[in-house]
């Protein structure tokens, strides 16, 4: 392909020069993160500049990092270049007690609902967003359901005896410390 | 070695052009039958039921090849299957029931004008399926008073066929004073529904 | 559940002073799924529509931090049910590159068969229904015959119909066997001639046409800004395939055009459908002689030789020592993935069905999201019917084929 890697990292180090970093290409697309402030200059940037060209959003999604504090949620976006076949991704982290970003559904129309998504699971708050309401959960609900301190099962129940299927009583996968952070922290995303 | 499959072995031969349900029974002499009222109102009411297929997931493409030409539901009388609660005598709830449509549900079963049933089609509709989660109504049946409960992820067709077969027998059994009796009333009531 | 609860005042010249509200869904014939519309109407014409999706919220992301990556399989099914085949492949394939395992050459193929099947199932209920809602219910009974061959051939390799959680990380639970492969061979001579018949009711049918063309169109800009992908997107003239531009399966083996559409209204949609059925009968019969020229010993692979993953055969778990340990570690899951982050996408039969894998290290995912085609597109269906009448909006919904699984979920 036309569009490399490095291409890419020299033009956005060019541009952005120190508010882009973490750059690392896990099985072959090229990640790095940016600050908050910055992720509508930057998708505008790859939107506008005729080499670059990413004019396709593939995905917009929100994961939760306890473990990091200060840097609790971040916001993942996949972009695509379908004329050079070439995908990045990038990512924004906000602290939980503010965790505003921009939206960019002015670049993305598709970017709408994805946003909606991930503010319903995670309380992600996207500043300029035309209607940011819950959209896969109940109205009703006050708290971020996939965020990891919440709990998988419907807790109204009484009938069920989970302890012996992994979960209530003391058996778990043992998948992850008890505050959710994860096993292990790649070496890459030890930003600090 | 797998051994080779065929599908109806035991093929039953063909006694006459038509096949009509059997009478039901009581005392016959010449020019009049007698028999109990239940028993002619419940064969009327078993053989033309007409449900309302409420699918929403998985659940309802087997629903569709059941009521599509191999596994034939019209045979039984649901030929029409009408989709306004006022017309359908059989609610058949196919799929999950999340918490956002569980007021859709019990919304939709009392529009429906007595003597109303209703089929509780796959594991999510009768207890919440393999989705333990907090956004997942595990059963249909709490919200709503169900008769016939049809397991299976999906169940087949033939499951769904024999479900209502099943509510045939529960119709075609049914005493006609029970929808004004104490007992039903308290079942409605533990529901919530006047 | 709506947030706009006044009523848009219309200009003047207009047929209506305000307009009237009315809701469509989330139970209603037409919908196929549960999601519900509220449209403001002037007279007939559509002047805004609203969508409120998550009746059928399953949080399968969060379910899929609990388990090991086998047991996510059969989550994946019931994404998009009428294809669940292809939920499948894209699933084991994301795992595998995760993974780093190489399938071999005769997996590919059979996988590729599997999931041609489960494209021309799915692609065979979204044009009958475009059918029955436009008031042709034969072409319906006609062709769901032809989706229980489909299920035949599916029972004799996994055991289900519908929800087939087919297939293991690295391959296939168990060989085709010759009924599988009788099956095939009757699915192949049968189904053109039904595929024909089909298209004679339809494809120059003039009420068909008059009903569908002009009916919810896109240009391929706005199409490409709102995310659509898959036939959608085809339709408006983009020919974007996830099965041409990133080969995975070895699809670079296989020879089929990719047809696509000018205006992107239902009628496109239809005929990009109904070709790319012809294309995937077309991969089906290469894939079927390309995986009968493996003979001997190549003939009885079935799965890549990973046994950490991969669950051993019950004759070996019985016999072999290390056939027992690695059974016992995959069941009681022990086996830990390496960390890092993939995303892989698979040609859906709606579109661009993509996989984002976060793994920490431990046995089950850190964070799993599933980019959803139907999720992403279904935001344009007020642009599409903005204009248009009722009638046209019904037959916008069933052509755009949305699965309420894959909307929520």
């Amino acid at each position: 392909m036309a569009l490399s890697n490095e291409y890419i990292k020299q033009r956005l180090q060019a541009t952005f020069g120190e508010d882009v970093y973490g750059f690392e290409e896990p099985y072959g697309m090229l990640t790095f993160e940016t600050k908050p402030e910055q992720n509508l200059k930057l998708m505008r940037f790859l939107f506008d500049e005729p080499a670059l060209g990413f004019q396709f959003l593939t995905d917009l999604t929100a994961v939760h990092y306890p473990a990091y504090k200060g840097r609790e949620l971040a916001v993942v976006y996949h972009l695509h270049n379908l004329v050079e076949n070439c995908r990045i991704r990038f990512k924004v982290f906000v602290p939980t007690e503010k965790p505003d970003v921009f939206s960019v559904t002015k670049i993305f129309e598709a970017a709408n609902w994805l946003e909606r998504e991930a503010y319903d699971f995670y309380g992600v708050n996207f500043v300029g967003h035309p209607n940011l309401i819950r959209i896969q959960n109940v109205d009703e609900m006050d708290y971020f359901p996939l965020r990891k301190e919440y709990p998988l099962e419907d807790q109204t129940r009484i009938d069920k005896d989970d302890e012996m299927f992994g979960r209530g009583g003391t058996f778990d996968f043992g998948n992850r410390h008890p505050d959710g952070s994860p096993m292990t922290i790649p070496a890459a995303e030890k930003a600090e | 070695m797998a051994r080779p499959v065929s599908y109806n072995i035991k093929e039953k031969p063909l006694e006459k052009d038509i096949s009509i349900v059997d009478m039901p029974d009581g005392y016959q002499g010449e020019g009049f039958f007698a028999t109990k009222l239940g028993d002619v109102v419940g064969l009327a009411r078993k053989n033309s039921l007409w449900p309302l297929p409420f699918a929403t997931k998985c659940c309802g493409i087997e629903f569709m090849a059941t009521m599509a030409s191999h596994y034939d539901l019209a045979r039984f009388g649901a030929e029409r299957v009408g989709f306004s609660p006022r017309q359908c005598d059989l609610l058949m709830i196919i799929g999950l029931i999340s918490k956002k449509m569980a007021p859709v549900v019990k919304q939709v079963y009392l529009q429906m004008a007595e003597p109303r049933w209703v089929m509780a089609i796959g594991a999510c509709a009768s207890s919440g399926g393999i989705f333990d989660t907090y956004s997942v109504l595990q059963g249909v049946d709490q919200v709503i008073p169900v008769d016939v409960y049809v397991p299976g992820c999906p169940p087949r067709p033939e499951a769904i066929l024999d479900g209502f077969m099943k509510v045939q027998e529960v119709v075609g059994k049914e005493s006609l004073r029970r929808r004004n009796s104490d007992h039903y009333k308290k079942l409605l009531e533990s529901y919530g529904i006047q | 559940m709506s947030t706009t609860e006044k009523h848009i005042t219309l200009p003047e010249g207009s047929i209506e002073k305000t307009t009237t509200k009315i809701n469509l869904g989330p139970t209603h014939p037409a919908t196929h799924g549960v999601f519900q519309n509220i449209l403001e109407l002037d007279g007939e014409t559509i002047v805004s529509a609203e969508q409120t999706i998550g009746y059928v919220h399953r949080a399968i992301e969060k379910i899929a931090e609990r388990r090991p990556l086998y047991q996510i399989t059969p989550l994946t099914d019931r994404l998009n049910y009428c294809s669940s085949p292809i939920n499948n492949m894209g699933w084991h394939t994301t795992c595998e590159k995760l993974l780093g395992i190489q399938t071999p050459k005769r997996v590919d193929y059979l996988r590729v068969i599997i999931m041609e099947l489960a494209r021309i199932a799915d692609h065979l209920i979204c044009n009958s229904i475009v059918g029955v809602d436009a008031g042709a219910y034969t072409g319906f009974l006609y062709l769901m015959q032809y989706r229980e061959l489909i299920y035949e051939i599916w029972e004799q390799v996994c055991g289900a119909r519908l929800t087939t959680n087919i297939g293991r990380i690295g391959g296939f639970e168990r060989n085709f066997n010759n009924i599988a492969f009788e099956k095939l061979e009757k699915f192949l001579a049968e189904y053109p001639k039904a595929l024909k018949e089909f298209e004679n009711l339809f494809v120059r049918n003039r009420i068909f046409m008059e009903r569908t063309i002009g009916a919810g169109p896109i240009s391929a800009e706005r199409a490409l800004n709102y995310g659509f992908t898959g036939p959608n997107l085809r339709a408006a003239g983009v020919d974007y395939d996830v099965r041409v531009h990133t080969p995975y399966c070895s699809y670079e083996d296989f020879e089929f055009n990719v047809p696509t559409g000018t205006t992107g209204d239902c009628y496109d949609r239809f005929l990009v459908r109904e070709e790319e059925m012809w294309e995937s009968l077309k991969i089906i019969e290469q894939a079927y002689r390309k995986v009968q020229e493996f003979k001997g010993a190549e003939a009885e692979v079935f799965h890549a030789d990973v046994p950490e993953y991969y669950l051993p055969e019950k004759k070996d778990v019985y016999t072999k020592m290390e056939a027992l340990i690695y059974h016992f570690k995959i069941i009681m899951g022990e086996v830990d993935m390496p960390p890092g982050e993939v995303y892989h996408s698979v040609e859906g039969a709606n579109g661009e069905l993509g996989f984002y894998l976060i793994s920490d290290g431990g046995r089950s995912p850190y964070r799993m999201h599933i980019r959803r085609p139907c999720f992403i597109y279904y935001q344009a269906y007020e642009e599409l019917v903005k204009g248009s009448m009722l009638s046209d909006a019904i037959i916008v919904m069933s052509s755009l084929n949305l699965i309420a699984g894959e909307m929520d979920g």
